[in-house]
């Protein structure tokens, strides 16, 4: 096969990201002729396989392996790189999923194979593949190319295909046997946990004020209340409010904390890294201020002001009370 | 207990980012370099570990150009002992298997405890050269950490996982693991700590070394992103601004 797209289970269904790399790689192979296997496995694997055998692609590789439940790092790296030496795939896609942060860097080392993360397209010139990717927390683009001609692992970052996308099909499967043994495992996990559930539930409120690192001091917070009430709204953040410990971790938008899409998202100094992005790009209406007038985050606002938010907002707050 | 932290400067926040010439990284004579961000959550909590512990040592330990040097006396000014810089010119946008290679030829000889880096840089983002050194180490890896606690001959780590979901993941010693912000409150340097800074041991280690074979991805060109979102940008007096947001929020987002 050319192409082997790694697949994910959340919860035992597929991960969104997961099927937005089979979208990925379908669109790679319908331009280039290329085939495409997808790999299963962990606790979930027949599951999975049987969601993605209505897929358009060629074949779903399933493994069962005991030591492959619960999840761990070194048994599922081990087991892409057994598959990709079995197979010999040129292309190796996945989801750039918390899980492959966590184990796909293994999978490089093992492979002695690039691992090109976060990938937002690609493209072929002449034989290679280009892709493209953000740096410095996306306030610029890069285009990399791997300098292994016969295998490149790549990751893709979330939303960069809509999973709407995915073309359906049939793929046969197949049972794939790799060596694994216990003293290859070199951690034991726990069942995952959620964190004192309550706190705001924003995922379903109308009107969001959110602050960022911009903000400045814990001591403005309150400024930024006092338009989300104004508003009739609710006061959100980005991580590094949360980490400063300025507002409970609940309040958090983003791909660690909450999705949400309200009808207005008013941004104060918050400069739009995609872990924040993808939580709040939903949003009907977005409203940002930044004293920084390259941000990122105006690539996706629909209004933008360029200036200080600390002189901004109180303004702003008084002219709406009246 | 010996705790390698690997350090990374990279652009800060508010810095300028002139592409360079070359098109393939920034003009680094003007940028503002800082110690990235979760690096500095990395060596507050390895600091935290040998203090509990009561003994053992924190070495930070940087792989750039001489600027490097500066956020390691900046680590040995928050308190860890001693520091390495591997000397070498390459650009902050390299490829990480080769950066993890040049770092296991280096440290390979002091035989860690615990390896701590930071989840991913805030220049190149691509989050793997800590997880990637402690495969090639042999040593047992986790990511996204965000609470740790020091058992017998292990480490038990919180991990992060997606939409407020978390797991504890135990690991046999030594291990490699990287570590996501906010997890601790990272120190300032007190002014002991600065003036001891300048007594403790830095080694210079030179790009001779620790040469590895090419790289196996690289950087062919660097750009500002393009946008095809038509953004409203609403400039002016603070006054200005307001009364076109008052008229936004009131004709076209109707939220007033
Ligand atoms: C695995 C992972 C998961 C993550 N999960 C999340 C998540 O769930 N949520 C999240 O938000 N982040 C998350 N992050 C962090 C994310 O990458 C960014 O670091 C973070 O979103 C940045 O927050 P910020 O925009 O508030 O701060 P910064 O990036 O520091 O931006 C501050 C902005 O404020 C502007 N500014 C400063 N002062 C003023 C002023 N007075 N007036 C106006 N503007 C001003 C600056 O120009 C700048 O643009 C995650 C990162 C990783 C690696």
């Amino acid at each position: 096969m050319d192409i082997l797209v790694v697949l994910e289970s959340s919860n035992g269904s597929l991960h969104r990201m997961s099927r937005e790399a089979i979208v990925g790689a379908q669109s790679l192979a319908a331009e280039n002729g290329l085939s495409i296997g997808a790999l299963s496995m962990g606790a979930d694997a027949e599951q999975i396989a049987s969601i993605v055998t209505s897929y358009n692609i060629d074949e779903v590789l399933v493994v069962n392996n005991d030591l492959l439940s619960p999840y761990n790092a070194d048994g599922f790296a081990e087991c892409v790189k057994q598959v990709v030496e079995q197979e010999s795939p040129t292309l190796v896609v996945i989801g750039h999923t918390y899980q492959t942060r966590d184990y796909f860097p293994k999978v490089s080392a093992r492979l002695d194979k690039p691992f090109i993360p976060d990938v937002i397209s690609m493209n072929k010139e002449n034989d290679s593949f280009v892709f493209t990717k953000t740096v410095f927390n996306g306030k610029l683009g890069s285009e990399v190319v791997s300098n292994d001609s016969a295998c490149t692992l790549i990751s893709f970052q979330a939303a960069a295909f809509s999973d709407e996308n995915i073309m359906s099909g049939s793929a046969t499967t197949r049972q794939v046997d790799i060596s694994l043994e216990p003293g290859n495992v070199k951690s034991t996990s726990e069942a995952p946990f959620q964190e004192e559930a309550g706190g705001v539930d924003l995922s379903s409120a109308d009107l969001i004020v959110s602050v960022g690192r911009g903000i400045e001091k814990e001591d403005n917070i309150p400024m930024a209340k006092e338009l989300a009430n104004a508003l009739n709204g609710e006061l959100a953040s980005s991580r590094p409010v949360v980490d400063a410990g300025w507002l409970p971790s609940s309040h958090q938008v983003g791909s660690s904390g909450q999705s949400v899409s309200p009808n207005l998202y008013i941004a104060l100094g918050i400069s739009g890294a995609i872990q924040h992005v993808v939580g709040m790009k939903g949003s009907k209406n977005i409203i940002a201020i930044n004293k920084d007038a390259d941000a990122p985050i105006f690539e996706i606002a629909d209004y933008g002001v360029v200036g200080n938010v600390l002189d901004i907002v109180p303004k702003l707050t008084e002219v709406i009370k009246g | 207990m010996k705790i390698a932290v690997l350090i990374k400067q990279v652009p800060g926040a508010e810095s300028a980012l002139p592409i360079n010439s070359e098109a393939i990284g920034v003009q680094e004579d003007q940028v503002s370099f800082l110690m990235n961000e979760s690096d500095s959550y990395a060596l507050e909590e390895a600091q935290k570990i040998i203090e509990a512990q009561g003994s053992g040592e924190v070495v930070a330990i940087s792989l750039g150009p001489d600027r490097v040097q500066k956020i390691i006396r900046e680590a040995l000014a928050k308190g860890a002992d001693r520091g390495i810089h591997l000397q070498s010119e390459a650009s902050g946008l390299v490829d990480p298997l080769t950066l993890a290679k040049q770092f296991a030829k280096v440290l390979e000889s002091e035989h860690f405890d615990l390896i701590f880096s930071g989840l991913q840089s805030d220049d190149s983002g691509m989050g793997q050269t800590g997880i990637i050194l402690g495969e090639l180490l042999n040593m047992a890896t986790a990511s996204l950490v965000v609470e740790t606690e020091l058992g017998e001959n292990s480490l038990k780590v919180k991990r992060e996982l997606e939409a407020g979901w978390f797991q504890w993941v135990t690991l046999t010693l030594p291990a490699s693991i990287s570590i996501q912000s906010g997890l601790n409150q990272p120190r300032y340097p007190s002014l002991r700590g600065i003036m001891g800074a300048k007594k403790k041991e830095l080694k210079i280690v030179p790009e001779s070394d620790f040469i590895v074979d090419g790289e196996k991805q690289s950087i062919r060109k660097v750009f500002v992103p393009k946008t095809d979102k038509r953004t409203e940008m609403i400039d002016g007096e603070p006054d200005a601004v307001v009364a076109r947001l008052v008229e936004i929020l009131k004709n076209d987002v109707k939220v007033l």
